[in-house]
């Protein structure tokens, strides 16, 4: 099917099942432990090997020779594959670095060698045995000094790295009110739960994989290339994955590490990453550092708006693209974007939960506090005042749907935003008080999705895709759309997903698996009610899918009666058109939250969030809701205490664990609330839904740095906010 | 981690002994830390001896009026000890401001007053640090140092020590007990009984080899109001960035130990005498030569900041 016109009446918009508060069906074998991830798949007959890597101590250069004597003598060993042994490979289409093979040091902790033993215990134990000779070569490691050969990357995926409307230098050298800011964020983990872990078993040339991944087909299709194997010959699976935030949408290094581990002991070979390679062997969010430039009149009118940003990575690697929403959510006649790539020999950076958006929006909304301080003006009023419901580089596009004028009305009013008081002026206890706000816009993308759909004869559903849940929810929103649309109740519903023996879905990123995936469903749902039609004679126009049954004028058939002995089999790939190009689909939200400066120490404390996001149908307020607050408390810690520190000699990321990296805990996270407009957006798919599970995240940062200047009267613009950067500023104490 | 032999215990005694006939074995208690830094091979002892069950896991009050706490005592219990909570509130305060409610249960007095320092260099194998490999150079310095000490460093290494309950038990004038392989028993006063790093950053305690932890005692309650006031990014699950254990009397003299700025807990004399003059003067003394990074600099004057806080917090209330 192909989406090309906007949606009319389907049979989604009944919202029996769709659109209800239901419990995540897989959700009693999560919390029974029965939910097998990658590295529990265990076969009693399967007598599996345990591979241990080992990764580079340099961060640049070569490897002269590895001695692997030890290793090899030592207890239980079955044999050692290092990254010589397997030569250099083909890089896979989404890979920047190397993931393991050949001479070349490209990271530190990058896989060098895979030791497999009989128990993990003595496969950890021999890889510190092996012996290494570098060449040690020189790197670059600090992105403040690099920015001076930055480079204008190259245009990815129709993203043009800079852009221009107007005369901004013009508008700007002449605006009445002028704010020009430097802002910088750091490198981010993705810090997700569950390590990257493979299980890897041969049989003759094909080869089967349980791991981690967001992205069923790009994973094979790289793990292919990487091993020089047809893609056909590798059976991938999935079906649940402990977090992954985009840190799993790209082939890694354990599911190579298997396959070739699995090869050399001649039997199936499990694979965990140890927890320091999930910052320096996989991929993270590059740190940015953003200059913005506004110029407005003095009622408040923006007339000039610019946002550079630079960002590094490794050679041949890409822009965090952290000025892509200036270009799209407030209004002014005259604007620049533009970003530089510096080439930095750090591990590879890359997409973490809303690239570019996310740390765009950090620095982007903290700017536009820092204007309406400069105007006098209330923020919320100034965001209304500037609001656009056109591409504002392209006046002739329009938003599918934008509705962020309401959710800063809204949410001003539910939190309270008229209590606000001058910045450092409120105090309770030992803590100065304050509130802040921004504005929250993620894009709205959508990916081709397919999907299966059975009938039984028992009446039963069974929904096949590679789709993945990385704990968003999709086994229960797929359910709810195929039982919306065959009329049957969701217990009739058995979801299957992660697969590469299933059609190829849109899989989870950038916050398009949720609408892509479900309007696969759709896609083959409807085949599924053609063939139904088909079998029973029924004219498929004015046909009735509901209770079970069947129905058209006089005529009821109760489903499993239609599918007969064999069943009925609907596959389709929902395909889109142009809507995407002629109107520009995005979500939109607004963030309030207030917090409480500790007066002496500076250490700032979370007291009440407030999310309030537009973004068309909301499938199921549950698992929306809990992208929702789990984005929020992730940008807690990007806010507060997120922070990879670089060593910028020996160029690595230092705090490479759950110690040193401090994600939010418990403790840091207050009553949060969550409000979804009531909104549908037939522009976007037949669902008419969009992404919710990365807008959470969008803005919030900067709503929290924004309530500690109204705390304190402090402006940080580096992040993290840490006591660090207020303690100097804030009063004596007494 | 390496393969290791396994041991039960009999008596104090024989495992001291043992522990001395075996140049590479080491006592196991909770082995929150000890198990964590095996895994990683930067302990790698070939003979465990568990110290679990020699029934060194009581309170008493001892004849002159103080507290003899175990050396097997677990965190979690320590901290919610009646004497404790009443007579040594800044002990319990101090316990469960650190690590969480699981470690606490595992974790005993021995151990955490043992507890080897969280330099991100140090639990880096790839990295070389003089207190894993005495003479392999400190990676720290010059590198990433927001977390490490800005007094009592050396050139060798510039690690802290991380435990709060070793602040408090600073503050209360602990005395280590021990028991020697020659079964002859030492009194160590907490302030003799971490080192600073000097030139030799791997030596970290006055215990000799073998001697084992039978129990620390503390003296009669000093009463007073006892704070413990730990600052951390986060609002738990964090080491201190800097900590203060306070017990200060009501006419306003009193002690302090400061934590997360040291190779061990942080006490000075004429900082005590100074208190009563309130916390620039006690903080001019506790931090009167320290060296600090560029990363770490802040935490001087947030030792000051927080020495106010906790003083001012006295005399809000009666
Ligand atoms: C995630 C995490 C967070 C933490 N956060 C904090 C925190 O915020 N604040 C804090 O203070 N601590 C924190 N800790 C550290 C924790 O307090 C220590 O791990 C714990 O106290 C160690 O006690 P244990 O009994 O488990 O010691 P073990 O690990 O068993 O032993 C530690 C050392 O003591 C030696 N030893 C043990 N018993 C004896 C004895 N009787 N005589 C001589 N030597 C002995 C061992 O040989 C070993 O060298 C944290 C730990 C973890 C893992
Ligand atoms: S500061 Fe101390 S512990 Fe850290 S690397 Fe240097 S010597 Fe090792």
């Amino acid at each position: 099917m192909k989406f090309e016109k906007p949606a009319t009446t389907n049979p989604i918009d009944n919202l029996t099942v769709v659109g209800k508060p239901i419990h995540r069906i897989d959700g009693e074998l999560k919390t029974t432990g029965r939910a097998k991830y990658a590295y529990e798949w265990h076969d009693p007959d399967i007598d599996y090997a345990y591979g241990y890597p080992l990764g580079s101590s340099i961060a640049k250069g070569r490897i002269r020779s590895m001695d692997t004597a030890a290793a090899k003598k030592s207890p239980g060993v079955i044999s050692v594959v290092t990254a010589l042994d397997v030569g250099k490979r083909d890089l896979g289409s989404k890979n920047t670095a190397n993931l393991f093979g050949g001479d070349e040091v490209q990271h530190y902790h990058q896989a060098i060698a895979i030791v497999v033993a009989a128990t993990f215990e003595q496969a950890r134990a021999a890889s510190a045995l092996i012996k290494v000779d570098y060449a040690v070569g020189e790197g670059v490691f600090d992105l403040s000094t690099a920015t001076k050969d930055a480079k204008k990357p190259k245009a990815e995926g129709g993203t043009e790295p800079d852009s221009s409307v107007g005369d901004f230098e013009g508008a700007f050298a002449n605006a009445a009110v002028k704010l020009d800011a430097t802002y910088t964020t750091p490198d981010q983990s993705h810090a997700m739960m569950e390590p990257f872990a493979s299980i890897a078993a041969w049989n003759g040339d094909e080869l089967t994989v349980w791991t981690s991944s967001q992205m069923i087909d790009w994973w094979r299709t790289d793990l292919a290339t990487t091993l020089g194997i047809d893609k056909e010959k590798i059976h991938l699976m999935s079906p649940f994955i402990g977090g992954g935030f985009g840190g799993k949408l790209f082939l890694r290094s354990d599911a190579v590490m298997a396959a070739f581990a699995a090869k050399a002991a001649g039997r199936p070979v499990k694979v965990a990453l140890p927890r320091p390679f999930l910052v320096n062997n996989a991929t993270h969010r590059p740190a940015t550092i953003q200059r913005i430039r506004i110029g407005a009149t003095r009622d408040g009118k923006i007339t000039a708006i610019g946002h550079e940003s630079w960002s590094g990575d490794l050679p041949g690697g890409q822009p965090e693209t952290a000025v892509m929403q200036t270009r799209l959510l407030y209004a002014g006649e005259n604007r620049m974007t533009a970003m530089r790539l510096a080439t930095l020999d750090l591990p590879e950076g890359n997409s973490m939960r809303a690239p570019g958006e996310a740390p765009g929006l950090m620095a982007l909304e903290i700017a536009i506090d820092e204007i309406a301080v400069k105007l006098g003006m209330d923020p919320v009023e100034f965001r209304i005042l500037n609001d656009t419901q056109v591409d504002p580089e392209k006046p002739g596009r329009n938003f599918s749907h934008r509705n962020l004028v309401g959710c800063l009305t809204l949410g001003a009013e539910k939190f309270g935003w008229n209590a606000r008081g001058k910045p450092g002026t409120k105090r309770e206890g030992g803590q100065f008080i304050g509130l802040g706000m921004a504005a929250a816009f993620r894009n709205n993308l959508v990916m081709p999705s397919g999907a299966r759909v059975k009938l039984d004869a028992r009446g039963d559903i069974t929904v096949e895709t590679d789709m993945t849940d990385i704990g968003t929810g999709s086994y229960t929103i797929l359910a709810q759309t195929a039982a919306e649309m065959m009329g049957v109740p969701m217990e009739k519903v058995g979801v299957h997903l992660g697969d590469s023996r299933f059609p190829v879905s849109s899989g989870s990123g950038g916050q398009f698996g949720a609408n892509s995936s479900t309007s696969g469903v759709y896609a083959a749902c409807v085949k599924l009610r053609e063939a139904v039609a088909q079998k029973l004679g029924f004219n498929s126009q004015d046909i009735e899918f509901a209770n079970g049954e069947v129905r058209s004028d006089n005529r009821v058939v109760p489903l499993s009666q239609a599918a007969g002995p064999e069943g009925l089999v609907g596959e389709d790939t929902m395909q889109w058109g142009d809507l995407e190009k002629t109107y520009q689909q995005s979500t939109f939200g607004a963030h309030f939250v207030e917090v409480g400066v500790d007066v002496a120490t500076g250490e700032v404390r979370l007291k009440r969030m407030l999310a309030v996001c537009a973004a068309g149908r909301i499938l199921n307020p549950i698992t929306a809701r809990s992208q929702v607050i789990g984005a929020m408390t992730m940008g807690a810690g990007l806010a507060l205490s997120e922070e990879l520190s670089v060593d910028k000699r020996r160029g690595f990321f230092v705090n490479h664990d759950l110690a040193g990296y401090e994600v939010a805990v418990h403790a840091d996270i207050p009553h949060q609330d969550v409000i979804f407009m009531d909104e549908t957006d037939p522009i976007s798919s037949p669902m008419k839904a969009k992404g919710v599970g990365e807008l959470g995240l969008c803005g919030v940062s900067a709503a929290i740095a924004n309530a500690v200047y109204n705390a304190t009267g402090i402006r940080v613009r580096d992040y993290p906010v840490t006591l660090d950067k207020l303690i100097h500023e804030l009063p004596e104490v007494a | 981690m390496r393969a290791f032999t396994f041991e039960r215990a009999e008596s104090v005694r024989a495992a001291a002994e043992s522990a001395s006939n075996n140049p590479e074995a080491k006592f196991i208690a909770g082995g929150t830390n000890l198990l964590d830094l095996m895994k990683l091979e930067i302990e790698v002892p070939t003979h465990l001896i568990d110290v679990n069950g020699l029934g060194l896991d009581k309170i008493e009050v001892t004849s002159e009026g103080g507290l003899r706490i175990g050396a097997m005592v677990r965190n979690t219990d320590l901290a919610s000890h009646e004497t404790v909570r009443r007579d040594y509130g800044l002990l319990s305060r101090a316990l469960v401001a650190g690590a969480s409610g699981q470690l606490r249960n595992k974790a005993t007095t021995a151990g955490n007053l043992l507890q080897r320092t969280r330099c991100p260099y140090f639990y880096d194998t790839a990295q070389s640090c003089n207190k894993r490999m005495p003479g392999s150079g400190c990676s720290a310095i010059g590198g990433v140092t927001r977390q490490l000490g800005v007094i009592g460093t050396s050139e060798a290494c510039i690690a802290t020590h991380p435990s709060d309950m070793a602040v408090a038990m600073r503050a209360l004038d602990a005395v280590v007990e021990t028991t020697r392989p020659d079964g002859t028993n030492r009194s160590i006063p907490i302030s003799d009984f971490h080192h600073l790093p000097g030139d030799s950053p791997h030596i970290e305690t006055a215990l000799e080899k073998g001697e084992m932890i039978t129990a620390v005692t503390l003296p009669k309650p000093a009463g007073g109001m006892h704070i413990y006031r730990k600052v951390r990014d986060r609002a738990s699950y964090a080491f201190a960035l800097v900590s203060i254990g306070a017990i200060i009397q009501a006419d306003g003299t009193g002690r302090v130990a400061v934590g997360g700025v040291a190779p061990k807990p942080w006490r000075v004399d004429a900082a005590d005498a100074a208190l009563a003059k309130g916390a620039k003067a006690a903080c001019a003394e506790l931090m009167a030569d320290a060296r600090p990074t560029d990363d770490n600099r802040f935490k001087i004057a947030l030792v000051e900041r927080t020495l106010a806080a906790v003083i001012e917090e006295t005399r809000d209330k009666p």
